[in-house]
């Protein structure tokens, strides 16, 4: 198949980008969009041009690496999705094909389609974890936890931490990735004796970073390429209304 | 070169034990006055840098990617192996310890192997504790699936992504020690070269990836975890930036290599569609608790089925060979994954293959569909179905899926002793990048628990011994040992941004990919090796002649890194083509089409090859030289492995 592509190119963080067009003649709909990509790169460093940066690694769906904004939706147009899994297939012959970078305040761009996302691990470093010295847990069996606050866990940690949800965001709002580790953590037994520390910590690391809040539109949610639901933000502002007002009035549960 | 593994003395059972109490320990006031670097940020760097951070040493730990979360070990789906008989099946960790090495195929290191297992329990403890939501029964407790090579169910899980959670698990630690300032962590920085001081590994040499700086590194010891190397086969599941750069870089400075040829080749993985592949998707092995695995019986049946003349649905049952529960009636279609991936390919090469290019075979969940019902299915591996779909395009529910093997792990990687520290003083090799733990094939769900056990379990136990023989002083960034590695460094980029040939580093990698797929691949002879190691040289002379890099080295160019790392692997490639050819025998994933038994099974030969082979680089263009560490095996009795 043929395409019409129109790439956001950008030398550094501090220059000027702009959307540049590139023609594909012989695509195989089989192909996947990165793959489509790794052909363009081979022809213009062939040609003697810079080819197109752009963040991948697994191309298996589960890394998070990859992001890109295709025709305006992050990771393109099939739900639950991936870029590194979509497939030329969901593109018609012709085709013009925008693609850009992640785009949030938070997230400036490194080169092309590179994006830094450090202020997720900063996020997570404010909390994300139960703390627990190695070698000193009890037996993974000592405390059940019933299957279905298992099953919550694992929706909530389902998480690949790519960013669409903050690039989908009029708000640039990381509050779908944040709530996904607090809902995760908080609903499990282990995790309760650091709840408050953790939704407190974790929210106003969010904040200092820069990211929005969120006004319930729900694209984040759509974009999502894992399925992680806005109730998790129901979630984690009910534990941050309670962690606060225990805060503010010291008590101590 | 020396190779002292330094197994303790006594019993299978009380050697771990045994070590721990004579271990040399840093009190903990002192522990602060070391610093360790850590390579790599997957389970085994992850838990290492974090347990370690949490023990009060000064740690930094390095990532080529932009988040130490996106390390590959978040790709394994399947699960992880611990003895804790919670099935009341019989398991225990002598049956855990004995399967590994069984399914190693007698070529692993039996002591190291016993600890493996001793400390899978721990793991899951562990895990649990920090949130890993692994899958548990109704009545609360944690649920468990079966594996290759096993005949206990003894695979912890979350869903079809075990990988990550335990990663996430491990990352959730390593972000309390950096948030506790224990851990400095860089990522977006590769490591291109360790440096040596009066024969101690002190320190290493990195580029960062967003501004091309080249910066030294000092510590009182070096931790590698860099993972293994089967991007070398440019096609593999790994992730595109995998790559054999840290380990291999390591070996040019002195630390043996060991039994490089011994690769895994995956069985279920999809097929490969066409010249435009940049990977491979593996699919869970756990799937073949339900899939059978079949072909036609007659060829011609395939090539109708090739054709699209007929469907799979209308070949009749009598029509089918499912060949793994015909070969193996007692493992069935759970064969470890060597075996099952070479029947694959025989299967293929007889003509009965199915996809469309011949190489792929059938996975067919009808029968498991028809029993439990579809819903139950899509509990167990709905995931893994929509995966399928979404590369493939067919619904694996209607149709049967199609597999194929394809490279996947890689069991060799730098010699370790029982310590895990290589030949080269203080530079101590975790998880996948090391060799010992799984012989010449992995079980499936152990690369998990040998990750997590070298990290959490095991190094921070020996590094201490080491530290504490030599004491504290890591030595001057700035020092000679250090500008030089550095000078030879930005000798090497410059020499490869020069070229400015008229090739892509892809499409050598593409080219080397297929020599070592054809030659040193699923099946090997003594006239391929040959031919392998005269046409790798030759490419890599095409590589310095004719690569064309874009840009600088001061910038982010994904062009540089890329073809540093074929760089590397073109070098590295020879070396797996000797050790290959230098084991004229069959065992376990490498198979030498000379020695195999009447029903195609590989043949090892203990009497001439128990031992690992370790290979010490002698230059580029040089042979190198081989040092045996002869395998001792105490406790088991080595037996023709059988899985009938």
């Amino acid at each position: 198949m043929k395409l019409n592509l129109r790439i956001w190119r950008q030398d550094g963080e501090n220059s000027a980008g702009r959307l540049v067009d590139y023609k594909m003649d012989d695509v195989s709909p089989d192909s996947s969009f990165l793959e489509m990509l790794d052909l363009l790169n081979e022809d213009l460093i062939v040609n003697g041009d810079e080819p197109v940066a752009f963040d991948h690694d697994c191309r298996e769906g589960i890394c998070g690496m990859c992001s890109l904004t295709i025709n305006g939706v992050p990771h393109g147009p099939e739900r639950m999705t991936s870029v590194c899994q979509l497939h030329m297939r969901h593109f018609s012959d012709g085709e013009t094909v925008v693609i850009e970078p992640w785009r949030a305040k938070p997230f400036p761009i490194i080169r092309d389609l590179v994006v830094d996302r450090t202020p997720f691990d900063r996020i997570q470093q404010a909390g994300g974890f139960i703390s627990v010295r190695t070698g000193s847990a009890p037996d993974g069996n000592a405390i059940p936890i019933s299957k279905e606050v298992a099953d919550y866990a694992m929706d909530a940690a389902a998480c690949i931490g790519c960013g669409a949800c903050v690039a989908a965001c009029k708000n640039a709002s990381a509050m779908l990735f944040t709530a996904a580790k607090t809902s995760q953590l908080n609903s499990l037994p282990q995790g309760k004796a650091e709840k408050d520390r953790r939704v407190l910590g974790m929210v106003a690391a969010m904040d200092e970073a820069g990211f929005g809040n969120c006004t319930n539109y729900g694209e984040c949610q759509a974009v999502c390429p894992k399925g992680i639901t806005l109730d998790f933000i129901a979630q984690m502002n009910r534990d941050y209304a309670v962690a606060s007002t225990k805060k503010l009035f010291g008590c101590a549960f | 070169m020396i190779l002292d593994a330094k197994i303790p003395d006594g019993s299978i059972e009380d050697k771990w034990s045994n070590h721990k109490f004579s271990n040399k320990l840093v009190n903990p006031a002192n522990k602060r006055k070391y610093n360790i670097i850590v390579v790599g940020s997957g389970l085994a760097g992850g838990s290492a840098a974090a347990t370690l951070g949490e023990l009060g040493y000064n740690v930094k730990c390095f990532c080529y990617q932009d988040s130490p979360r996106r390390a590959h070990s978040i790709a394994a789906q399947g699960g992880i192996n611990a003895a804790k008989n919670y099935q009341n099946d019989g398991d225990s960790v002598y049956r855990l310890f004995y399967d590994t090495i069984k399914g190693g195929d007698f070529r692993s290191r039996e002591a190291n192997v016993y600890r493996l297992a001793e400390v899978s329990g721990n793991i899951i403890d562990q895990c649990v504790a920090q949130g890993v939501p692994f899958a548990r029964e109704y009545g609360g407790h944690l649920a468990n699936r079966s594996f290759g090579g096993a005949q206990v169910s003894r695979t912890f899980y979350a869903r079809g992504q075990t990988g990550q959670q335990l990663l996430l698990g491990a990352y959730s630690a390593l972000n309390a020690q950096i948030a506790r300032g224990q851990v400095e962590m860089y990522n977006r920085h590769e490591m291109l070269e360790l440096v040596l001081v009066e024969g101690h590994a002190k320190g290493i040499i990195t580029r960062n990836l967003v501004n091309g700086a080249i910066e030294s590194w000092s510590a009182d010891a070096v931790i590698l975890a860099t993972g293994g190397y089967s991007t070398v086969f440019f096609l593999s599941t790994c992730a595109a930036g995998v790559n054999v750069t840290g380990a291999f870089r390591s070996f040019k400075k002195g630390a043996g290599f060991a039994n490089p040829c011994y690769t895994q080749i995956h069985p279920t993985c999809i097929p490969q569609e066409g010249d435009h592949q940049s990977k491979l998707t593996l699919m869970s092995e756990s799937l073949r608790n339900d899939g059978r695995v079949w072909v036609p019986k007659d060829p011609k049946v395939s090539e109708q089925l090739r054709n699209k003349d007929i469907r799979p649905r209308d070949v009749a049952e009598s029509e089918r060979d499912y060949y793994l529960e015909r070969k193996y009636p007692s493992f069935g279609n759970l064969a470890p994954r060597d075996i099952s991936s070479r029947s694959a390919k025989e299967a293929c090469d007889k003509g009965r293959g199915v996809s469309y290019t011949g190489f792929g075979v059938y996975l067919d969940f009808e029968d498991a569909i028809g029993r439990l019902g579809q819903p139950a299915i899509e509990e167990r591996y709905g995931n893994l179905f929509e995966m399928y779909e979404r590369i493939s395009g067919d619904n694996g529910y209607e149709t049967p899926m199609m597999i194929y093997p394809a490279p996947h792990y890689t069991m060799g990687g730098l010699w370790v002793d029982y310590n895990l520290m290589s030949n080269v003083d203080g530079l101590f090799v975790l998880g996948e990048a090391n060799f010992s733990d799984h012989g010449a094939n992995r079980l499936g769900a152990s690369a998990l628990m040998q990750g997590l056990a070298d990290g959490y379990f095991v190094v921070p136990y020996t590094v201490a011994n080491y530290l504490a023989r030599v004491g504290a002083g890591a030595p001057d960034p700035d020092g000679p040992a250090f500008k030089e590695a550095k000078a030879s460094i930005n000798d090497n980029l410059n020499k490869m941004l020069s070229v400015q040939g008229k090739r892509s580093a892809r499409s050598i990698h593409i080219e080397l990919g297929r020599i070592m797929w054809e030659y040193c691949g699923m099946a090997r002879d003594d006239a391929g090796l040959k031919k392998a190691l005269q046409l790798i040289p030759e490419l890599r002379e095409e590589f310095w002649s004719n690569v064309r890099i874009p840009g600088t080295g001061e910038q982010l160019n994904i062009e540089l890194e890329r073809a540093g790392r074929v760089a590397d692997h073109l070098e590295f490639a020879e070396l797996m083509c000797h050790d290959a050819h230098d084991r004229d025998e069959s065992c376990g994933g490498h198979f030498r089409v000379e020695h195999q038994t009447d029903e195609g099974e590989a043949k090892r030969d203990d009497e001439n090859f128990s031992h690992v082979s370790v290979w010490e680089h002698q230059g580029v263009n040089t042979a190198p030289v081989k040092h045996n560490e002869e395998l001792v095996y105490e406790s088991v009795t080595m037996a023709t492995r059988s899985y009938k």
